[in-house]
């Protein structure tokens, strides 16, 4: 029953710590906007997504597979955030994050009911 | 969870940006000074940024500031046989610090630290929106 109840909200689940985990690394491209030679890094996050709902039940989703961001102006220092970019991407982010525990809180709360009845 | 890494990682940010502005504020404060302990014009600084990798896996990196070097540049060479510290030609030597460099590293300083103020009040409030979950 509880399998069923994980499976059931799994999706949402996985994309809730994708969005985390990208949150994270998106602010860490921000705190190294002046460093020099610093690589701005990001993940696809359909890829990352699709790989941790296809991997097996109880098994933990791989780690998304960091990639460097290809900049548009690089900067002489060999540091390649564009804050921009990076601020939009940000924002972006905590959106679909809000979007995501939106959507697993109307879950939790349509199973509720149907226990509750 | 990962969101709380944010704010290890925007302080860092918020730390190293306000060393900056303070190395900043140190030379704007001696563009003048002709005469520091050693009795040489003062040198600007300028520090110097490092990303730090995280412990394990792949994951954000902080900042650190690895150093404060001094500028080697030569001084300004202004003519004032009067001054008390002049040379044998008149020339007084000035401290290297640029101005208007430093007023635009004053700004950058600022608005990064700016942004990280942002990132962490993001993050604070995501967090307490995932605290609410299932309420």
């Amino acid at each position: 029953m509880i399998d069923r109840l994980d499976e059931f909200m799994r999706f949402q689940t996985e994309a809730l710590k994708l969005r985390s985990t990208r949150q994270e690394l998106l602010a860490g491209n921000v705190a190294n906007a002046d460093t020099p030679s610093y690589k701005a890094v990001d993940f696809d996050f359909g890829k990352a997504l699709a790989a941790a709902t296809t991997t097996k039940a109880g098994t933990p989703a791989p780690a998304p597979e960091l990639l460097y961001r290809e900049p548009a102006q690089a900067s002489l220092d060999g540091n390649t955030v564009e804050m921009d970019a990076e601020r939009a991407k940000f924002a972006d982010n905590t959106v679909r994050y809000e979007a995501a525990l939106k959507f697993l809180n109307a879950q939790l709360k349509t199973m509720l009911s149907a226990l509750q009845g | 969870m990962s969101l709380f890494n944010i704010f290890d990682v925007a302080s860092s940010a918020m730390a190293a940006q306000s060393e900056r502005l303070n190395v900043t504020a140190s030379n704007i404060a001696n563009a003048d000074s002709v005469a520091g302990p050693d009795g040489q014009a003062y040198r600007a600084k300028q520090v110097v940024f490092q990303a730090v990798p995280p412990d394990a896996g792949n994951g954000p990196a902080k900042v650190r500031v690895a150093g404060v070097v001094e500028d080697n540049a030569p001084g300004r060479r202004v003519f004032d046989p009067k001054h008390p510290l002049a040379d044998g030609q008149g020339y007084v030597t000035m401290p290297n610090v640029s101005i208007v460099d430093e007023m635009v590293n004053m700004l950058s300083a600022s608005r990064s630290y700016q942004s990280s103020v942002e990132v962490m009040n993001t993050a604070k409030s995501l967090l307490q929106k995932t605290l609410t979950l299932g309420s």
